[in-house]
């Protein structure tokens, strides 16, 4: 563009974000604007499965046995009704259960990556701040929690927790069992990051100016470090949806995750492996297709994000 | 050298003393044992004798010491679910678990070294570019339903394989294998390459990259000069200098393989130990799940070791530590 002629008034906002460097990334990348398309979507539906669902999955009243396998797009042979994408076995619409389920899923995901966010941020600050003993503690359980495969982490935390919660209680608090369960396996990562930057802000004029006005410790750390260690941890927390997302539907699909009363994807799909062998391929076949294009256009968003933030890559 | 191996197994022990902390502070205080082992309709005077005999009225640095030398001679105690001792309940399903885990070990490090290698040196190729973008489309994939594809395609449709189980095995001694006959084999395959195929593609990766900037590397361009042939080149000094930290991921990858070996094993129905280990999450069966998790760092202290003696072999820079030379 030309100098020459300067603009009459100054672009809006919205305008400005368009020009600027990462919306010039992501609008030449047509894979990632498909796959953000296809994530808000995803996101949308489940957040509205309320208002969009045809029919309410958990409600045993409306459930009717005779329009049990019904095939996709086709009228059933008794009661003649159509379900978009089939039904199950107990005439459950599996399109309403894919929004409810996605909705679980994305809920369980979305917590528990904050919950990690929380503790691996909180601990990574202080690690890179304190410093000397508590330093090496953080960092060695880091260390530790890292080497071990998030899913058995999960899996213990979960068998611990239901060995702690009165039965009474435990299908209502499954959903959180699950949320702690996911968070804890995932937090090593946040802290190693943090603690990184941390070390390298902390020497900066800026930490010593806020020290020098009698600022304690902590609003130091959460008002001026953390603002500036917050690029890769967002990176971080968009692929660890995706990753989280996906370690809840492999805990329910194992049978230790959400309960068949409120059924996540990972349920629905456990559902469906009894199915494979008598031809229902419908019940399997879709809530896996929602699984992994929920997983795979947060990962390809969260691939781009990684890469429009790197300023080596600029 | 020496100081070098004694620090990995000085390592090692800490490791696993942690470790086995989390199991003793599990076993002890999730769920009440005694109840566990009695039933809820025990006298008390029975519970009172069991409490005795456990040595749980002992303090508890005493318990823990105890729990340790036990757990030292694979003495975990008795399933609170099936009323056996969990060591035989490992001993029994472990030939199942190493086969899987092996297998599927060997074919990942087979198949990912030779494609990386072929995606390397032909990399604008069609098929080099092919297997990058499908091996893409993999990492997201969840293992689950990698098994359950497979499934589908060669049992559900195909009928060439079983979907379940691990077919006829022969027993040698107290090993079980399914090496030696045909249905045992067939059964193999699917696990073998639903376990085996993150692995694979993560290998893949990390050996078409590792080529990629070892052929730019001085020491291959000396040799073109010395007119050395280039396959020779590629797979004497390139291929070698690339597989060290191959080996590296490869060997932490295993804990990934453990991993994901308790999904395979529920897919597939697998009698493995992390069939095993599902089972007792769902049942709150303590006396297994600490049993298993002392098992998965065994074999995780025992694999870095093995990483680390693998260096040494591979890389003469790393024998005759400073101390020792002349």
């Amino acid at each position: 563009m030309t100098t020459a002629v300067p603009p009459a008034k100054p672009p809006g906002r919205l305008a400005r974000w368009w020009d600027s460097d990462i919306a010039f990334s992501f609008r030449s990348s047509p894979v990632t604007v498909m796959a953000t398309l296809l994530a808000l979507l995803l996101v949308l539906a489940a957040v509205a499965a309320p208002l969009i669902a045809p029919y309410d999955p958990f409600d045993p009243a409306s459930l009717d046995l005779s329009d049990g396998f019904s095939k996709p797009m086709e009228p059933n042979e008794i009661t003649g009704k159509v379900f978009w994408l089939g039904s199950d076995g107990q005439g459950r619409d599996i399109f309403s259960a894919i929004l409810y389920g996605s909705r679980i899923s994305l809920l369980v995901g979305a917590a528990s990556v904050l919950f990690s966010l929380v503790i691996g941020v909180g601990l990574g600050l202080v690690a890179g701040y304190v410093g000397g003993r508590t330093e090496a503690l953080i960092m060695r359980v880091a260390d530790i929690q890292l080497s071990f495969p998030a899913i058995l982490v999960a899996l213990l935390v979960f068998g611990v927790a239901r060995g702690l919660i009165p039965p009474a209680l435990q299908e209502r608090a499954t959903l959180f069992v699950l949320v702690a369960a996911i968070g804890l396996s995932n937090w090593a990562q946040y802290a190693r990051t943090v603690r990184g930057s941390t070390l390298v802000e902390k020497n900066k004029v800026y930490v010593d100016a806020a020290r020098l006005i009698g600022l304690k410790a902590w609003p130091v750390m959460l008002k001026h470090v953390l603002p500036n260690v917050a690029g890769p941890v967002l990176v971080i927390a968009t692929i660890n949806l995706a990753l989280a997302v996906i370690e809840e539907a492999t805990l329910s699909f194992l049978g230790v995750g959400m309960p068949p009363t409120q059924p996540s994807l990972g349920t629905l799909i456990r559902f469906g492996q009894q199915y494979l062998f008598s031809g229902e391929w419908w019940i399997l076949l879709f809530p896996s297709l929602v699984l992994v294009l929920l997983a795979l256009s947060i990962n390809l968003f969260g691939d781009w994000l990684r890469d429009a933030l790197n300023p080596k890559l600029r | 050298m020496l100081a070098y191996i004694l620090r990995s197994l000085m390592q090692g022990l800490v490791v696993m003393l942690a470790v086995a902390f989390i199991a003793f502070t599990m076993f002890r205080f999730v769920g009440d044992p005694v109840v566990n082992m009695l039933g809820q309709e025990a006298t008390l005077q029975d519970r009172a004798e069991l409490t005795e005999r456990l040595g749980l009225n002992d303090p508890v640095p005493l318990q823990f010491a105890r729990f340790v030398a036990d757990a030292a001679q694979g003495d975990f105690g008795v399933s609170w679910r099936q009323g056996r001792k969990v060591s035989s309940l490992i001993v029994e399903r472990l030939p199942a678990t190493v086969e899987l885990a092996v297998l599927s070990a060997i074919f990942a490090f087979v198949v990912g070294i030779a494609l990386g290698v072929y995606a390397a040196i032909r990399r604008d190729g069609w098929i080099a570019n092919l297997v990058m973008s499908l091996s893409l489309i993999g990492v997201s994939l969840p293992t689950f339903l990698i098994g359950i594809g497979l499934i589908y395609i060669f049992a559900v449709e195909l009928r060439w394989l079983p979907s379940f189980g691990r077919g006829d095995t022969v027993r040698i001694g107290w090993w079980t294998t399914g090496l030696l006959t045909v249905s045992g084999l067939k059964s193999l395959v699917l696990p073998v390459l639903t376990l085996g195929f993150l692995q694979l593609t993560l290998i893949m990766r990390l050996v078409r990259s590792e080529m990629l900037e070892v052929m730019r590397a001085d020491f291959i361009r000396f040799a073109r000069a010395r007119g050395i042939p280039e396959r020779k080149i590629e797979f004497r000094h390139a291929l070698r200098n690339t597989m060290i930290p191959v080996i590296t991921i490869a060997g932490l990858q295993l804990g990934g393989v453990i991993a994901f070996a308790i999904v395979t094993e529920t897919v597939f129905q697998w009698p493995g130990l992390g069939a095993l280990f599902v089972n007792a999450v769902q049942f709150v069966d303590v006396p297994v799940m600490s049993a298993y998790l002392m098992f998965v760092a065994f074999v995780f202290v025992l694999t870095s070791l093995m990483v680390d003696l693998i260096y040494v072999a591979l890389d003469p820079r790393l024998r005759g530590s400073p101390a020792m030379a002349k």
